[in-house]
C-alpha cells in the first residue's frame, strides 16, 4: 500500500484521496485531502500555496503608481475591482478627490467585469456538474464584454485600467453604443440560462439543499459576496460602505435565506441582472470633465494606515496599507474573499458526497489565485 | 394524493429536461449562431482594438529617427524590470556632449502589458505596438532592442 | 464465418469512427462551435489522425497494477460491445446469427459489460478509478431491471424472443405506433436506461471527469484507451439499433394503415438504410442528452431507478400484458 501514500485507508476505514492540485474540478491548484466512507465526505482539508507569488510582498517594493497592477493577478477575473480598491486606498491616502466621470467610469466598468465573472462562474458551474454546454454559451456572452474591455482599457483580463487618481485613458468613443448593444444582448440571453440549467430537474436536484451554511456560520467564518447573502447576511459593500458613483443608482442587495447551492446560484443569477440595470442607469448619464485628477509624478502617502474595501464578484475585498511615508508602502496585506470563503468548504461539504463537493466549490465560485496571493 | 404527485413530478421533470433539449436542438439546428473564429485563416482580416495593448514597440520615421532621449522614466516606472536603457555621452556637432541612447532593450518576457511604460514618456518615444503574435522557439529572441541600428534622436525632441 | 467475422469487425472500427466523428459534430454544433475542421474535408479524417496518434502512445502500465487483468480489461470491454452485434438484422434477410433467443441473447451480453469496468477499476491501484469501477456497479445492475422489462413489453406483443420475427410481427407497423401509450412509455425508459448502461452522460458516474478525473480508465492511455472508446461506441450503436429494432421496426419501412400508394414509396428505400437511419436517429438522441443535461449524483441514480424507472416499467408491463391478452394492439 505505500504507493498510494501512508495515509490510504486511516485506521477507522477510510479512504482518503486527493484532489488536485491537478484536478478537472478544482478551477486550479487547490489541493483537498478527502476523507471518505464509501461515497459520503468525512473530512475535508484545503492545502493552500500552490500558486502563492507573494503579491503583498512584491507591492512593497514597488511604488503606489507600479504596485496596482499586480492586483489583477489576484483574483484574476475581477481584475478591476481589485485594481480600483488598491486605487482607492491610495487616493483615501492622498485625499485626492476623484473627478465624477471617473467614478462613473470605475462603476460601469467594474459592474461589467461582475457581468463577466458571474457568466463564467455559470459556464463552470455547469461544466463541474457534467454539463459541457452551458460553458460555451456563457463564453459567448463574456467574450462580448471581454471585447469592450479590449476596446477601451487595452487588455482583456488584466486591464490594469486604474490609476490613482482616476482612470488610465478616457472611454472609447463606441463605449455607450458598443455596451448598450452588449446589455440588451445580455438580457435576451438570461432566459437560455433558466432554461438550459435553472430549471432543469436535474440541476435542482443536485443543488437544492446541498452543502447548506447557515446565517450564524456564514458569520463566524468570514464569507462573503453572494455566498453570505444567499445565507441571509446582509454584506454587500455597494450598499453598506458605498465608494466611486454607486451612491448615484438604485440597486437592490439580494439575499436569500437558502444557505444552500442553489441559493448561491440564484442570488448570482439575480445579481446579474442588478448589474444590466445599475450599467442602464449609468450608460447614457456620464459626466463630462477630467477622468484623471492631477497627482504627483512620485506619489507618497503620509505616514499612517489606510484600509479600503470594495465589493468584489466574490466578495469583500479589503486593501490595507501601511506607510511609513516613503514612495513605496511599507506593508500591504489584502482581505481577500476567496480565502474566507474558502475556510468555510470543510464545514459545509461534511455529510456530503464527491459529486456534492464538486457542487459546493463550484457555488463558492473559487478563484485559486486570489486564495493564494 | 400521493400518485397525483408522483406523476406531478415525473412530468414536471420530463418539461424541465425538455427545455434544455429544445435549447440545444435549436442551436444544433441553426449554424448561423456558431461564433467560431477561425483564428489561424481569418488574419488578413482580424483587426485587433486600437487601444490593444500586444508589445511596446518605438516607432522610427523614415530618416531611422526615434523620438527617445534617453531618460529612463520609463525604465523607472516598470514594474517588472522589463526595460533597460543604457545610454551613452554623445559629442554633438555644437560641441556639448548629451545623453543619447545607445541600446534600448526590451525584455518581452517579462513584460506584462500594463502600459506603465507608456503613461510615464515624456516625449511618446514608445507606444504599444498591435501584434499579440508572440511565441518563439529561442527565450533569448524575446529579449529585443527596441531602437534600429544607426537610428538617432529626432531634432527638437527634448 | 472467419470472414463474416474479419467483415464486421472492420464495420464496427468503421463505426466507431463515425460515430466518434458524428459526436463531435454534434457536441460542436450544440455548443456553438464548428468542431473538427482541419484534418480532410470538414474535419472527416480526425479521427483516423487521432486513431494513429493512440497507436504510437506509450500504453503504459502502472508498477503496482494487477498487470494481467489491467491488459485483460479493455479485451474484455471490445468483445461483450462486439459479441451483441451477432444478432442484428443490419437489413432485410441479411442477419449473422439469427438465434431464437435474440432478445435473452443481447440483454444478457451487454450486462457483461460491467466485470470489464470492475477489471478495469480494480486493477488500476488507482482510487479514483476503484470508485468509478465500483459506482458503475451499483448502476448497470440497477438498471438492467428496467431494460429488461422494458423489452419484454415488446416481447410479449410479439410472443417471440427472436429478432428476425419481431422486426416481421412490425409489417404493419411499427410497436411504437401500433402498441398504444405503453409502448412509448416503454420506449422511453429504454432509451433512458440503456443510456445509464453504456455509461453515458448524464449517467456517465463511473468516468465522471469533474469528480473521478476519468475514473474506471484514469490509468489507461494509447491503445488500451482507445479501446474503451471503441467499446463506448460500439455499445452506443448496439443499445440503439436494439430500440430501433424492437420499437421502430428495424429494416421495416414506414408503412401507414391502408395509404397503398406512400406503402409503395416507402418500400423502394432501401431496407439497411432504414435500419441505419432509425439507429442514427436513436444515437442522435443519446447524444443530444450528453449534450444537454448535468450528470445525476450517485444516490440520485439509484433513487431515478428504483423510485421511478422500475416502478413505472412494472406497471407498464401490467398494462402492455393486458393489451395483449385483450388484443387491443392494432
Amino acid at each position: 500500500m505505500s504507493l498510494l501514500g501512508e495515509d490510504v485507508m486511516t485506521e477507522d476505514g477510510e479512504f482518503v484521496i486527493n484532489m488536485g492540485p491537478q484536478h478537472p474540478s478544482t478551477h486550479g491548484v487547490l489541493h483537498l485531502k478527502v476523507w471518505l466512507d464509501g461515497e459520503i465526505i468525512k473530512k475535508v482539508q484545503p492545502h493552500l500555496g500552490y500558486i502563492h507569488r507573494s503579491i503583498e510582498k512584491m507591492s512593497e517594493n514597488l511604488s503606489y503608481r507600479n504596485f496596482i497592477f499586480a492586483t489583477s493577478r489576484m483574483d484574476y477575473l475581477s481584475a478591476h475591482m481589485n485594481n480600483e480598491a488598491c486605487a482607492l486606498t491610495v487616493e483615501k491616502g492622498l485625499a485626492v478627490e476623484v473627478p465624477a466621470r471617473a467614478k462613473v467610469i470605475r462603476t460601469l466598468m467594474a459592474e461589467l467585469t461582475r457581468l463577466s465573472s458571474h457568466q463564467l462562474w455559470w459556464g463552470c458551474t455547469g461544466l463541474d456538474l457534467g454539463a459541457v454546454t452551458p460553458f460555451f454559451y456563457a463564453f459567448r456572452e463574456r467574450e462580448a464584454i471581454n471585447g469592450i474591455m479590449e476596446e477601451t482599457c487595452g487588455a482583456r483580463l488584466t486591464q490594469n485600467y486604474m490609476v490613482p487618481g482616476g482612470v488610465m485613458f478616457d472611454l472609447h468613443p463606441n463605449f455607450q453604443a458598443r455596451t448598450k448593444e452588449v446589455i440588451k444582448q445580455i438580457k435576451d440571453k438570461f432566459d437560455e440560462y433558466d432554461q438550459l440549467l435553472t430549471g432543469n430537474v436535474i440541476f435542482e436536484q443536485r443543488t437544492k439543499g446541498v452543502g447548506y451554511i447557515s446565517k450564524e456560520d456564514a458569520v463566524s467564518w468570514g464569507c462573503t459576496g453572494p455566498m453570505a447573502r444567499a445565507s441571509g447576511v446582509s454584506c454587500d459593500i455597494r450598499k453598506l460602505f458605498p465608494y466611486s458613483a454607486y451612491d448615484q443608482v438604485k440597486f437592490e442587495e439580494i439575499l436569500d435565506t437558502g444557505g444552500d447551492c442553489y441559493a448561491r446560484y440564484m442570488v448570482r443569477m439575480a445579481e446579474m441582472k442588478q448589474s444590466v440595470s445599475i450599467i442602464e442607469q449609468l450608460i447614457d448619464t456620464i459626466p463630462e470633465g477630467e477622468f484623471q485628477a492631477k497627482t504627483k509624478a512620485v506619489i507618497k502617502l503620509p505616514k499612517g494606515e489606510f484600509y479600503q474595501r470594495v465589493e468584489t464578484a466574490r466578495g469583500e475585498l479589503g486593501v490595507y496599507i501601511v506607510s511609513d511615508g516613503a514612495a513605496s508602502p511599507y506593508r500591504v496585506k489584502y482581505r481577500s474573499p476567496n480565502f474566507s470563503n474558502l475556510s468555510a468548504l470543510p464545514h459545509m461539504s461534511k455529510g456530503a458526497k464527491i459529486g456534492d463537493l464538486v457542487a459546493i466549490m463550484a457555488t463558492i465560485d473559487l478563484v485559486i489565485p486570489d486564495v493564494d496571493r | 394524493m400521493f400518485l397525483k404527485e408522483y406523476f406531478s413530478t415525473v412530468f414536471k421533470s420530463i418539461g424541465s429536461l425538455l427545455k434544455g433539449m429544445r435549447l440545444t436542438g435549436y442551436y444544433f439546428t441553426h449554424p448561423k449562431e456558431i461564433v467560431t473564429e477561425q483564428y489561424p485563416d481569418n488574419r488578413a482580416t482580424l483587426k485587433m482594438a486600437d487601444r490593444f495593448r500586444g508589445e511596446v514597440i518605438m516607432p522610427h520615421d523614415e530618416l531611422n529617427e526615434h523620438r527617445c532621449t534617453g531618460c529612463q522614466a520609463c525604465e523607472i516606472a516598470c514594474p517588472n524590470g522589463s526595460i533597460k536603457i543604457i545610454t551613452q555621452q554623445e559629442l554633438q556637432p555644437d560641441g556639448k556632449k548629451k545623453k543619447r541612447i545607445d541600446t534600448w532593450v526590451y525584455h518581452l518576457d517579462l513584460c506584462t502589458m500594463c502600459n506603465l511604460c507608456i503613461e510615464a514618456c515624456p516625449t511618446t518615444a514608445i507606444v504599444m505596438g498591435q501584434n499579440f503574435e508572440h511565441s518563439v522557439f529561442d527565450k533569448k529572441q524575446l529579449k529585443k532592442i527596441l531602437n534600429k541600428p544607426g537610428s538617432k534622436l529626432k531634432d527638437g525632441v527634448e | 464465418m472467419v470472414i463474416v467475422g474479419l467483415c464486421l469487425l472492420g464495420f464496427l472500427v468503421v463505426l466507431s469512427f463515425i460515430l466518434g466523428y458524428m459526436e463531435r459534430k454534434v457536441a460542436a454544433f450544440m455548443q456553438i462551435r464548428l468542431g473538427p475542421n482541419r484534418v480532410g474535408p470538414k474535419g472527416t479524417l480526425q479521427i483516423i489522425a487521432d486513431t494513429i496518434k493512440l497507436l504510437f502512445k506509450e500504453g503504459l502500465t502502472p508498477k503496482a497494477s494487477d498487470k494481467f487483468l489491467f491488459n485483460l480489461a479493455p479485451f474484455i470491454m471490445v468483445i461483450t460491445s462486439m459479441l451483441v452485434v451477432a444478432p442484428l438484422a443490419f437489413a432485410k434477410n441479411f442477419q449473422i446469427w439469427d438465434i431464437n433467443i435474440g432478445v435473452l441473447y443481447v440483454s444478457a451480453i451487454s450486462s457483461m459489460a460491467v466485470i470489464g469496468i470492475l477489471m478495469a477499476g480494480w486493477s488500476s491501484y488507482n482510487k479514483y478509478s476503484l470508485l468509478g469501477a465500483m459506482r458503475s456497479g451499483a448502476q448497470i445492475v440497477s438498471y438492467e431491471l428496467s431494460i429488461g422489462l422494458s423489452l419484454i413489453t415488446i416481447v410479449i406483443l410479439t410472443g417471440s424472443l427472436k429478432l428476425s420475427d419481431i422486426v416481421m410481427s412490425q409489417a404493419g407497423g411499427w410497436w411504437i405506433f401500433k402498441g398504444h401509450i405503453p409502448a412509448i412509455i416503454a420506449f422511453v425508459i429504454f432509451i433512458v436506461a440503456s443510456t445509464a448502461e453504456i455509461n453515458r452522460a448524464p449517467f456517465d458516474l463511473a468516468e465522471a471527469e469533474s469528480e473521478l478525473t476519468a475514473g474506471f480508465h484514469t490509468e489507461y492511455s494509447g491503445m488500451k484507451f482507445a479501446m474503451f472508446l471503441l467499446s463506448e461506441y460500439i455499445n452506443l450503436f448496439v443499445v440503439s439499433a436494439v430500440a430501433a429494432t424492437l420499437f421502430l421496426g428495424g429494416w421495416m419501412p414506414l408503412h401507414i394503415g391502408s395509404l397503398h400508394g406512400f406503402n409503395h414509396v416507402m418500400d423502394y428505400i432501401p431496407s439497411s438504410v432504414w435500419f441505419f437511419g432509425k439507429t442514427f436517429f436513436v444515437i442522435f438522441v443519446i447524444m443530444w442528452f450528453r449534450w444537454t443535461f448535468p450528470r445525476l449524483r450517485v444516490d440520485q441514480l439509484l433513487n431515478l431507478e428504483w423510485k421511478y424507472l422500475l416502478p413505472i416499467s412494472m406497471f407498464n408491463l401490467l398494462l402492455m400484458t393486458a393489451i395483449a391478452i385483450l388484443g387491443w394492439h392494432f
